[in-house]
């Protein structure tokens, strides 16, 4: 018993240890933050006169309205169209008897291993050539294509987890395979789906290496993106910098503390993707 | 595939269905028809891959056999760029780097996590172990870029990694680490345990709880140690979630880039230059398409020839 104490002490003892170090990056970052502008300061030291208009001022100065609209725009082009085409592509290899299921699906798989910036020289030319760069589609598009190994990877492990009796229920209700999937698997699909989304919406907002190639304007960028260029412009003022990164991450934090539940879940089972 | 012979399949009416050859014959004259009808689902998802992926990664190929300063008319040089990186030590070292970073993204994370996992299974749950959740994810939902930044200012002369330094008395060993040729390397590596310590943790953890815990009482009764426990019963039945650590870390090692790209760009020099930043700089600032594609290659074999063996090895099915 005093051993499984002893085991259970050093278990949060260890907990908290790695909780500082997760923590101390940001609550550096976070003082620095609060600083006069301008000022040289020092690792961690609270300030006198805590200046939280750095963070308007950042939020100014990185046009983070525009910013905020132009990544929620990508977004918004990305995750629903993503969803979709996941679903279906999903509940095709899964339930229903497609052609070559197997090696379609393996050609999906190699995709999660595949490194972005190995694509990223041929996808600026490709999209040159379509007459998309410096738009926004120039991420939307490639963006829903290289998340499509995980989203098809994901589906297709939620809707081999569906019982087969349900499909062959609605056959014998005289549903085909859309009505199959309209009326039965989507709506069972939902929390799958939620999690796919919420994982997507972060990656989407997080992508940095396609935004800077294709597009040169930062306020048409994702946030990371966004986020690069102003470090290039500030890089020199800490306390603005530091203002801005915190804005940046800010969301994304809020996001993840709000959909923990289903975040965690996706994560941890969906972690193959890299 | 395998087109030859059954003459059954050849006096089907319809040809189509020669290629598609389902392996299980004896259905596929009733349900062929359907199963092509099938595709539909699939067919949007495969379109937009294979125009956005697999275009582009044949294209990346393609490219590499080219001398191209992507404007220009390109000249086929064979294997020249192949030979250029594999015979270049500058070149090497770059791959070098991605192998040498795996240690601080996959090993310390990976060994630490099992410690963590291995400790903090026998905690009750409760706010402590939900808190900790909570705040062990969080350098994996931020963007890499912020990681970068936030990186940059603990590294930097002024920073807290110095400021903790000189409080305990090691004032001497202050440096500013990201600028240092011989600290670089590893500095970024930790900014790697860091983002990938509380995945690791987490996934560890789940799996953990996911062990029989008769196994346990058996070995109990054996009369095992902690760390028997730990060597014949925990690690055995984590097989699954380390291989995807390791997978995950891996790649995320070998293909880094946001990290590298904020904080050091490559350098002092080139002490932390990584294939995927070199891959940027090669196409997009020295207009070298035919060197960066075969870089951009070399490092897509490098994932799988790393991954493969990985998967391989840890997701059979008879764990």
């Amino acid at each position: 018993m005093t051993s499984a104490l002893r085991g259970q002490l050093a278990g949060r003892a260890l907990l908290v240890v790695f909780m500082v170090l997760t923590l101390v990056p940001f609550v550096t970052l976070f003082s620095t933050a609060l600083q006069p502008a301008g000022s040289i300061p020092t690792g961690v030291s609270w300030p006198s006169d805590p200046q939280w208009g750095n963070f308007a001022e950042a939020w100014d100065l990185a046009n983070l309205s525009t910013l905020t609209r132009s990544s929620l725009l990508i977004v918004l082009g990305v995750v629903p169209a993503s969803l979709l085409l996941a679903a279906l592509a999903g509940y095709g290899l899964a339930t229903l008897r497609v052609p070559f299921a197997n090696a379609i699906f393996l050609l999906f798989v190699l995709g999660l291993t595949i490194p972005f910036e190995s694509l990223i020289t041929p996808l600026y030319y490709q999209v040159q050539a379509l007459g998309l760069l410096n738009t926004r589609w120039a991420l939307i598009l490639p963006l829903i294509a290289l998340y499509m190994p995980f989203g098809v990877f994901w589906m297709r492990a939620h809707f081999l987890t569906v019982p087969a009796e349900l499909t062959e229920a609605a056959t014998i209700d005289g549903a085909g395979p859309w009505r199959a999937f309209r009326h039965v698997h989507l709506p069972l699909a939902v929390p799958a789906l939620s999690s796919l989304a919420i994982l997507l919406f972060l990656w989407t907002w997080n992508q940095f290496v396609l935004a800077i190639v294709m597009v040169d304007d930062p306020t048409k960028r994702t946030m990371a993106g966004a986020l690069g260029a102003f470090q290039g412009q500030y890089g020199t003022d800490i306390v603005l910098l530091s203002a801005g990164a915190l804005l940046i991450m800010a969301p994304t934090i809020l996001v993840f503390v709000v959909f923990q539940r289903q975040f965690s879940r996706a994560l941890l089972q969906g972690a193959v993707k890299g | 595939m395998t087109q030859a012979v059954d003459p059954a399949v050849r006096s089907s009416e319809e040809r189509a269905a020669v290629d598609a050859r389902p392996r299980r014959t004896a259905r596929r004259r009733s349900s062929s028809g359907r199963s092509w009808w099938h595709l539909v689902y699939v067919a949007p998802a495969l379109a937009t891959y294979a125009f956005f992926v697999i275009r582009p990664l044949v294209t990346s190929v393609q490219y590499s056999f080219y001398d191209w300063n992507g404007i220009g008319p390109a000249t086929w040089v064979g294997l020249d760029n192949y030979r250029r990186i594999l015979t270049d030590s500058g070149q090497l070292s770059i791959v070098a780097h991605a192998f040498e970073l795996m240690l601080f993204f996959t090993v310390v994370p990976v060994a630490l996590g099992l410690v963590a996992a291995a400790l903090m299974h026998g905690l009750p749950r409760g706010s402590f172990s939900t808190v900790a959740r909570t705040v062990l994810f969080i350098p994996q939902v931020i963007p890499l870029v912020a990681a970068g930044i936030v990186w940059d200012w603990v590294y930097s002369s002024d920073g807290i990694a110095n400021q903790l330094l000189s409080a305990i008395g090691l004032g001497g060993i202050t440096r500013p680490w990201l600028a240092d040729f011989s600290t670089a390397l590893p500095a970024v590596g930790l900014i790697g345990s860091w983002v990938m310590l509380g995945l690791c943790t987490l996934l560890l953890l789940t799996g953990i709880t996911r062990i029989d815990p008769s196994l346990y009482e058996a070995a109990r009764i054996d009369g095992a140690s902690r760390l028997g426990e730990f060597r014949h019963v925990t690690l055995p039945g984590l097989r699954r979630e380390i291989g995807v650590c390791l997978t995950v870390t891996m790649i995320a090692a070998l293909a880094s880039f946001d990290i590298i790209y904020i904080s050091t760009q490559g350098g002092p020099g080139r002490s932390t230059m990584v294939p995927g930043v070199e891959i940027y700089r090669l196409a997009f600032t020295q207009r070298e398409i035919g060197q960066a594609s075969a870089m951009a290659v070399i490092l897509m074999v490098v994932v799988l020839a790393t991954v493969v063996p990985i998967q391989r090895y840890t997701q059979r099915s008879d764990a």
